[in-house]
């Protein structure tokens, strides 16, 4: 265990949740809460804070416990960790920020069974050291945070021509397209994205 | 309120979370298996149907667990962790009682069944009968039912798009997922037309 700990070096286990093993656009996990909240660029900042916390804070326990585990267990015991900190991170959320609950609705308690979380538990997390675990949960955090961010820019820009409530485009030059902020709009920007992300892989293996 | 409107309001709650507000299209429910097991059209018919079963098995008990044991006893904070349990427990349950009496449709399930509790689709619509304040024990069995036939009737769709899909001369980058997602989009903007249908 401790030779495989050191072979991991930290900075790759970092970079890799960014880009080459990024969950949205690589690996396509966690697309429920991705395609949802991503109307408007500030709840998507929102959901990736509290994915970002959750990850963290599983990831720690897991890496501390992961030593008693049961083999049939495990999965069951991952839920329960993950859905004790999202009931915090709902219940911060619920006193601090009204209007942002409000707005992510089911899809906070949601990240209870969002992929993302159980895969970095079952994949890192049970067999790593702490600081390899909490190394990644932030990598991957961030990762997917940045994902969530540029399919939210996309479609608020085009949606309604503002970012953060900034105009961006005037009314006068742009005709806002209703269709991107509704569920449709989500679906195909998320496809085109995707698209694009592996043709520039495609060109850099070449 | 007369028999007559009860039951016409059931079959409107049924038709409308079939087809305006399915869970795939309009919230965004269980896109993983929908991405996932798309491909052939037997494949998703058995998952739809797996789905349908447990969904209608998780909505009703944990309808039943949040109104008569944590809403009773203020224990409303323990309510995902509950929910999460329930699903968990039914699936097993689900799988045991398969296992035992129908090997051959156990057979069949194969690896879908404890993956259905990873399936957003299903927690999604326990909170859903939560948060729209169901009250009736006969509606929501009634639309945690529908949730899963409008899972089934998705995912079929799709699987039959995918399936002529395969023939098709798509761009190398947007083969798989990116096309799927695509797909989804437009099917999305179809489902769209249904949504001034009850008022």
């Amino acid at each position: 265990m401790a030779n495989k700990t050191d072979t991991v070096s930290l900075s790759d286990t970092f970079t890799a949740g960014l880009w080459s093993e990024n969950p949205v656009f690589r690996l396509l996990l966690g697309m429920c809460p991705t395609l949802a909240v991503t109307a408007a660029v500030k709840p998507a900042i929102t959901m990736g804070g509290c994915v970002i916390f959750v990850l963290l804070c599983s990831n720690i326990v897991t890496s501390l416990m992961r030593n008693l585990l049961k083999p049939h267990l495990r999965i069951l015991m991952f839920t329960l960790t993950i859905a004790t900190f999202v009931t915090i991170a709902d219940l911060f959320l619920k006193a601090y920020m009204p209007d942002m609950s409000e707005a992510l609705g089911p899809y906070v308690p949601l990240i209870i069974v969002n992929c993302i979380i159980i895969c970095r538990a079952e994949a890192c997390a049970s067999k790593n050291g702490l600081a390899v675990s909490i190394v990644d949960a932030i990598g991957m955090g961030l990762g997917f945070t940045l994902a969530v961010c540029v399919l939210a820019v996309v479609r608020e820009l085009l949606g309604t021509g503002k970012i953060l409530d900034t105009v961006i485009l005037s009314d006068k030059v742009f005709m806002p397209w209703a269709v991107m902020v509704m569920p449709a709009g989500a679906f195909i920007t998320l496809g085109l994205l995707l698209g694009l992300v592996s043709k520039i892989t495609n060109k850099s293996k070449r | 309120m007369t028999l007559m409107d009860t039951v016409t309001a059931l079959i409107l709650g049924f038709i409308s979370i079939v087809l305006i507000n399915n869970l795939v299209f309009s919230k965004f429910l269980g896109i993983c298996p929908y991405l996932g097991v798309s491909g052939r059209i037997d494949m998703a018919f058995g998952m739809g149907l797996a789905v349908t079963f447990v969904v209608t098995m998780a909505g009703t008990l944990t309808w039943l667990i949040d109104h008569l044991v944590l809403m009773k006893f203020g224990l409303e904070v323990t309510r995902y962790v509950c929910f999460i349990l329930v699903i968990a427990g039914a699936v097993q349950l689900v799988e045991m009682y398969l296992r035992k009496f129908f090997p051959s449709l156990y057979e069949s399930f194969g690896i879908f069944l404890p993956l259905i509790t990873t399936n957003c689709a299903i927690l999604g619509l326990c909170l859903f009968l939560n948060l729209w304040e169901i009250d009736n024990f006969v509606r929501a069995v009634v639309l945690s039912f529908g949730a899963g036939i409008g899972f089934t009737m998705a995912i079929c769709i799709m699987a039959g798009i995918r399936e002529n899909l395969e023939l098709a001369d798509i761009p190398k980058s947007l083969k798989g997922a990116p096309i799927t997602l695509i797909t989804a989009g437009l099917l999305a903007l179809a489902f769209m037309g249904f949504a001034g249908m009850i008022k």
